[in-house]
């Protein structure tokens, strides 16, 4: 009676999983196991015609300079929006949840705004607003510098200038996160600190950093990571341009895969460089991750 | 003295600072909202003076007329909503019956579910598209469907099985007396207690189904009338004569529903993530 009981408990655990088990297994694990498939055939995605090429996409990757050039161009994105997204975030979360801030909810509501924005549109409203007619242009004229800059068409200022609109689109997602974090500060020690005439510094300092630090780094972590996966405001403001300057792996494999304008679409190594890339990241999170625990541990010991 | 008009001063600079970004997040979405009340004419002419002098609904009427986006907009909605549905009622369940029962597979599957989170998405597209297009679902929007609910959805998973684990034993021996069994304790007891987090996922997923830009692109590359507002917008750039004011007014139109949404559940979005975040 009771061993037919936990049957029937169990059979309804598993009926409860399964859709999201399927779910998963067709459009996770599924693709994952067939991209390696992919990535050993020369193939363009149109035709039928399928050749098994084994590790030559690979080889050629590693001579393809335009690979090199998103492969890099990612890594540049990273350097120059994370820093700036995780501080001014951890600054604007700090701000606004100070209790005695008027219009709280105005500000976040604010802040939140762009991260609701579908990319396509921050894109374009992007692509006029720094213009060389544009307002970025205009207010710098206005502080006497007349010569326009053309800050997404010309390669110097291109990814510097993505990344920069990158920052503003997503820190208030950012900013959520460090909010959160900031609720398992202790109100009262804070309260007790702030008795003992420690200013907002300090108790910034020595208390609010060291509790909030371990979520940080995996905060930092999910920046990391997510801005080496950046495809959608980049393919939006720039597609790529102008010449490759501004094309990481995203708006590469989108490329190679489906564009036909640079020849024929080619699945087979676009799923290589894909492939190649997701790898580089995986081992950058792992190794990141075993940081984050050596320091941790370091800090208890 | 001294000390009060110090952090009175401090405090005013801070208001002085804040306004300024806001003014800053703020000046794009300015910027779109008058550019779709303006003439072609005014639209090029205007530099840093971004207030319509005469201000026109032409093109809103234009853009949702014969640029399609009366299409485009049904499109969203339809993803949109369907694919909040299916994923909250998916993870409801499954987070359910995670966070409630032991039973054989449960650490495996979890662990297999975790490992996702270092799978980078973008990366995936081309088996994704090659699956629907095996299966004869690229002709339709329920292949967008299917594709936009295909995401592991760890975070949701998360959330409801946490609040799933800590809801008194008492509850469901109640509706066990009275008769209740495993599907009917959950549907009748159990998810409605889940309000708040159902709020959150609701959130979450309205969002970035809304504004999902890479799978819809991929999936509608050669069926331009399953579009949904973000790719729409994006393929109005390329044609030969641009029409932007109309494209302004497209943009504000499909990102108003969002905004309203975010704002109308504001507080429990930012309470449910800060949940999740600390479990």
């Amino acid at each position: 009676m009771y061993a037919k009981r936990r049957r029937k408990q169990f059979f309804w655990c598993w009926l409860f999983v399964l859709p999201t088990t399927l779910f998963y297994a067709a459009f996770q694990a599924w693709p994952i196991l067939s991209s390696i498939y992919y990535s050993t055939l020369d193939w363009s995605g149109i035709s039928s015609k399928k050749t098994f090429v084994g590790l030559a996409n690979f080889a050629e990757l590693l001579k393809d300079q335009w690979f090199w050039n998103a492969f890099a161009n990612s890594f540049k994105y990273m350097v120059f929006s994370v820093p700036p997204l995780i501080i001014i975030s951890l600054l604007l979360a700090l701000i606004v949840n100070e209790k005695t801030l008027r219009f709280r909810g105005a500000f976040r509501t604010l802040f939140f705004l762009p991260v609701i924005t579908t990319a396509s549109i921050v894109g374009i409203i992007m692509q006029f607003i720094w213009s060389p007619t544009g307002a970025i242009n205009a207010l710098l004229d206005l502080l006497g510098n007349t010569r326009a800059v053309n800050f997404l068409g010309q390669a110097a200022t291109a990814l510097p200038t993505v990344a920069f609109i990158g920052v503003w689109k997503d820190v208030g997602i950012y900013m959520i996160y460090w909010l959160a974090a900031l609720q398992s500060v202790p109100q009262d020690v804070v309260e007790a600190a702030e008795i003992d005439g420690a200013n907002k510094w300090q108790v910034f300092r020595f208390i609010t950093l060291p509790i909030i630090l371990p979520i940080g780094a995996v905060i930092t972590l999910l920046a990391i990571i997510n801005s080496l996966k950046v495809f959608d405001i980049v393919q939006t403001m720039t597609g790529g341009g102008p010449y490759f300057a501004t094309d990481v792996m995203g708006t590469f494999v989108y490329r190679t895969a489906y564009e036909s304008s640079v020849g024929m679409p080619r699945l087979g190594y676009a799923s290589a460089a894909a492939m190649l890339f997701g790898i580089t990241i995986i081992v950058i999170g792992v190794a990141l991750n075993a940081l984050k625990n050596v320091i941790s541990k370091h800090r208890v010991d | 003295m001294p000390m009060k008009i110090r952090r009175w001063l401090g405090k005013g600079i801070l208001y002085v600072v804040l306004v300024i970004a806001a003014f800053v997040w703020m000046y794009p979405f300015i910027w779109m909202i008058t550019a779709s009340f303006k003439t072609q004419d005014e639209f090029w002419g205007s530099g840093l003076n971004i207030l319509p002098q005469h201000p026109t609904f032409d093109n809103f009427i234009r853009s949702w007329n014969n640029a399609n986006f009366s299409q485009y907009f049904l499109n969203t909605i339809i993803v949109t909503v369907c694919a909040v549905i299916i994923v909250l009622m998916c993870t409801s369940a499954a987070g359910y019956a995670l966070g409630r029962y032991a039973f054989p597979g449960k650490k495996v599957l979890l662990g297999v579910f975790m490992a996702s989170i270092t799978i980078p998405l973008t990366f995936t597209i081309i088996p994704v598209y090659e699956l629907l297009n095996a299966m004869h679902l690229t002709n339709s929007l329920l292949g967008l469907i299917i594709a936009e609910c295909g995401g592991s959805h760890i975070l949701f998973l998360m959330l409801f099985s946490s609040f799933y684990s800590g809801i008194p034993k008492e509850m469901e021996e109640a509706a066990i007396v009275d008769g209740c069994g495993f599907f009917q304790t959950y549907v009748r007891i159990m998810f409605p207690l889940a309000k708040p987090i159902i709020v959150t996922v609701v959130i979450m997923q309205f969002i970035w189904t809304w504004n999902s830009f890479l799978m819809p692109l991929v999936l509608t590359l050669s069926q331009p009338n399953l579009r949904t507002l973000a790719v729409g917008l994006y393929a109005l750039q390329g044609e030969h004569v641009v029409d932007w004011t109309g494209i302004a007014a497209g943009a504000t139109i499909s990102v108003l529903p969002v905004i309203l949404v975010f704002i109308a559940m504001q507080k429990h979005f930012v309470n449910g993530i800060a949940g999740a975040v600390k479990s």
